[in-house]
């Protein structure tokens, strides 16, 4: 697509000869698509078109706000998510735009690549017959013959590229300003190509793990909670480390705001696991800010949360303990819900058994308010509390639909066939003793770590190729490339009258100073060494 | 990592001695302003710099053909802005007596550099009250924002004002937007020093946001060049207009300092790449606050291309520019305070 049309705009500048109009129409197109002014519209495209990126709230960003946002503005939401607002960065109209400018930047990089091998290899321009025309022009009478004196000159400009007539000299410098823009353009290019190959070939998991011990294998895609692969990438070969959480411990200052999260973890590199050491654990402390670095792939301590401990204690003396995650509901005071299911062990038939699952739901606050009512007022482990709701009954586990680890099906709780049958406050230690005899400890508070496993094949080239734009965008913006010119004429009495032109070719203002100092330069130092 | 309260209550001490002293220095660049003599007047009364007038008009002329290839254009105004440099200069000495608006001219830029200094301490100040480097929440960013200008500013004048006549003067003009930055920053944003939260406790809040902040503190002198060059190419109003620097300095102010703030910028982006890498898991995730980066970017980037392009190089130019800051600002303030995004930390809540 981005090499073939190139061909007509070179062959098209010859009058006499007719294109055919088909090839007229494609060749126009292509040369419109990669002017300037079109680059310039697409870009303004591209900035009008990322606005509503950063407007709207973006799926992929924060589901819960797209939600909200679609329940606040019923109507205009339908025509936000016909034109894909929502998820502006994953859309055909986003793609075309950004596909055109780099069909664009293609199209005026090649031949302007082809130009410049070309312009490397060029001596510079004749001069100029009439100097005094040149922006910056100057005139002296030196001592020496007109060729003594433009061999003098001609060495003083040692670092121009200089080519001599017989009576002057035309020098230009500032090469490496279009070195530095095509570097710049052409890693643009290669920047986009890396992050599309972390588009395919990338994943981001993740995963809760409980911070005493709890374990986690990389083996494949069901070991997580969540996971959003790449288009290529099917969960398959995916490389097989361990991690295994031993602590976690978050620091706070006096007003709640968190000073520092550390998870002690162990982990297994791939090689490990697959030479069957899996006994050792090589130690690292996980923290923000510094991931762990693995086989190619990072892992991220994302979030952390409480697991309430529960042990029930059936009539029948059978005993079963629960430790499940709770949510954060209040990321200030880390208020927590969720629910803990039991499913009654030792029941022979399946039915009765079903019927009297137990599930323990409500909210955890690591440091209760106290009172009836229990709320947190910090986030640290001080005095925790939950305040539960004991239920008994069908919990709709067997179902065959997915339900929610942090609350109970709320559709069994409509049909009668899940009852609450207590509700009470508990701190760890105390317990409930149900109407059949059945006892509910709050046993103690574990913490769990949200952790994400994050896989880019791509990211190092693009980093690299980002810092080759950087470089290519520092030349191109702080080079001039200039020209300048000397002509000797002879003069009365054995002198030479010499004559300065200079011009900048590029935008950049600020010749006229190094101009004057060249001037200065050549000839203060030419009439001064013959005297 | 305690809180110094002492040291903390000295820097606001400085904090509010700074916005006095720049509150001045704009009065004083604000007196100059208004009793400097038009151009006009001006080159009947002094005979003895006519030069820089006349390379005023001269290369507006010259602007507006521009059926000339690019490079010729650029580089003959700019030559014709290079030319009066020695003309401008040599009359100096001839006359002691300075007018009233270059003695306030001088006394504003006095104050001007006072003003720096002091800023310079509340901001050093309220790094050692913490015990961190003094970017962790919007009133210091906004703060060192308005830092940056008056540096930048400081450096224009420099640079250009010596060969650009009538550059001194524009300091009312930057100095209005920084002051209404201080003051908002020194009321709605003002936050007590603390401790930053785990997320920024990292080198790279040095690299990534002293970068950001450098490069939006220059954003503000092109973008204000940029009104003011259109102002003066419209000539409306128009006695505000014929007191302003030539076109050709202006356009060039906004693009020499432009040049400058935009490598610096995409510097501060790929920093803040690295990162979002490091402390969120991905190296880009459209983030409110990348995503206004990017447009910003990409804004910035049609300014420089505009220059070059044929029909785009003067009036479309600075509009870009000028679309340019708005993106900036609204960046630092509308996304930091109105949407939930991972770069809030405004410290506001």
């Amino acid at each position: 697509m981005t090499t073939a049309p190139p061909a007509p705009p070179q062959t098209a500048p010859d009058p006499p000869k007719r294109t055919p109009a088909a090839l007229a129409v494609l060749r126009n197109a292509w040369r419109g698509l990669t002017s300037m002014r079109t680059a310039l519209v697409l870009l303004f495209l591209l900035a009008l078109a990322s606005l509503p990126g950063a407007l709207l709230p973006q799926t992929s960003l924060n589901p819960q706000l797209v939600d909200q946002y679609k329940a606040d503005h019923p109507q205009l939401s339908v025509l936000w998510d016909k034109v894909g607002a929502f998820e502006v960065f994953s859309t055909p109209w986003f793609a075309a735009i950004y596909l055109l400018l780099m069909i664009s930047l293609v199209g005026c990089l090649t031949p302007r690549s082809l130009e410049y091998l070309r312009a490397m290899r060029q001596r510079p321009v004749a001069t100029p017959r009439n100097l005094s025309r040149m922006p910056h022009h100057a005139v002296d009478v030196v001592d020496g013959t007109p060729a003594e004196v433009l061999d003098r000159l001609d060495g003083r400009l040692k670092g121009w590229r200089r080519t001599r007539t017989e009576d002057s000299v035309s020098a230009e410098k500032g090469y490496l300003r279009e070195t530095g823009n095509l570097v710049f353009h052409l890693s643009i290019v290669g920047l986009l190509l890396a992050m599309a190959v972390g588009k395919l070939f990338g994943y981001e998991g993740q995963v809760i793990v409980l911070a005493n011990g709890g374990q986690f294998c990389n083996t494949s895609i069901l070991g997580y909670d969540s996971f959003r692969p790449g288009l290529q990438v099917d969960g398959t070969n995916l490389a097989p480390f361990c991690i295994k959480v031993d602590s976690f411990a978050a620091e706070y200052l006096s007003n709640g705001q968190p000073k520092q999260y550390r998870a002690q973890i162990g982990y297994q590199s791939a090689e490990q696991v697959a030479g069957g050491d899996t006994s050792t654990w090589q130690n690292y402390e996980l923290s923000v800010n510094h991931p762990l670095r693995l086989d190619g792939d990072r892992v991220y301590l994302l979030n952390h949360g409480y697991a309430p401990r529960f042990t029930v204690t059936w009539p029948d003396g059978r005993q079963r303990t629960g430790e499940i995650q709770w949510q954060p509901v209040d990321t200030r005071t880390y208020l927590s819900q969720g629910a803990t299911k039991f499913e009654r062990p030792g029941i022979p038939d399946d039915a009765t058994g079903r019927r009297s699952s137990i599930a323990i739901t409500g909210l955890f606050a690591p440091t209760s308010s106290g009172g009836q009512v229990v709320t947190s007022t910090f986030p640290d482990l001080l005095a925790p509390e939950v305040a539960v709701d004991v239920m008994r009954g069908d919990l709709g586990l067997d179902d065959g639909r997915g339900q929610s680890i942090f609350s109970v099906d709320q559709s069994k709780v409509d049909s009668g066939e899940l009852a609450r049958v207590a509700r009470e406050n508990l701190t760890p230690g105390q317990s409930i003793t149900l109407d059949d005899g059945t006892r509910i400890t709050f046993d103690s508070v574990d913490d769990w770590v949200a952790l994400q496993v994050s896989h880019d094949p791509g990211q190092e080239a693009v980093l690299v190729f980002a810092l080759l734009m950087l470089a290519g965008l520092f030349l191109s913006l702080s080079i001039k490339r200039r020209r300048f010119w000397v002509r000797v004429t002879p003069a009365a009495d054995g002198c030479t009258r010499v004559e300065l032109g200079g011009l900048a070719r590029t935008d950049r203002a600020g010749y006229g100073e190094e101009f004057d100092r060249l001037r200065a330069d050549l000839l203060d130092n030419t009439s001064g060494g013959e005297r | 990592m305690t809180i110094d309260p002492v040291l903390s209550s000295y820097s606001d001490m400085l904090f509010q001695g700074t916005v006095v002293v720049y509150l001045l220095a704009m009065a004083f660049y604000a007196v100059e302003y208004v009793s400097a003599r038009s151009p006009k007047v001006a080159e009947a009364a002094e005979v003895a710099q006519p030069a820089a007038v006349a390379a005023g008009s001269g290369t507006a002329d010259l602007g507006i053909v521009s059926a000339e290839p690019a490079s010729m254009v650029g580089s003959a105004s700019s030559a014709s802005a290079d030319v009066p440099v020695p003309a401008a200069r040599t009359p100096k000495p001839e006359r002691p007596r300075r007018s009233r608006a270059s003695r306030f001219g001088r006394m504003a830029v006095s104050l001007t550099i006072l003003g720096v200094l002091l800023h310079v301490g509340s901001i050093a100040l309220r790094g050692f009250a913490t015990d961190r480097w003094p970017l962790g929440n919007m009133y210091e960013y906004t703060s060192a924002v308005c830092l940056a200008a008056m540096v930048a500013w400081l450096v224009v004048l420099q640079r250009v004002s010596p060969t650009s006549k009538g550059v001194r003067r524009l300091g009312v003009f930057v100095l209005a937007p920084v002051l209404t930055l201080m003051v908002l920053a020194g009321t709605v944003l003002y936050a007590q020093a603390a401790p930053v939260v785990p997320a920024l406790q990292s080198y790279w809040l040095v690299i990534h946001v002293t970068t950001v902040t450098l490069a939006t503190g220059l954003f503000i002198v092109p973008g204000i060049a940029s009104i003011l060059y259109l102002c003066k190419r419209a000539g409306k109003p128009a006695r505000f207009a014929e007191k302003l620097p030539a076109q050709e300095t202006l356009d060039r102010l906004a693009y020499r300092t432009t040049v400058v703030a935009f490598p610096m910028y995409t510097f501060a982006v790929i920093c803040g790449a690295i990162w979002a890498e490091a402390a969120w898991g991905r190296f880009w995730g459209w983030d409110p606050k990348e995503t206004v980066a990017f447009v910003a970017w990409v804004v910035y980037a049609a300014y420089l291309h505009a220059r070059a392009t044929s029909g785009w190089r003067h009036v479309g130019a600075a509009w870009i520019n000028i679309v340019g800051l708005a993106t900036v600002i609204f960046n630092l303030f509308f996304v930091n305070m109105v949407i939930a995004g991972l770069h809030s930390y405004a410290g506001l809540g």
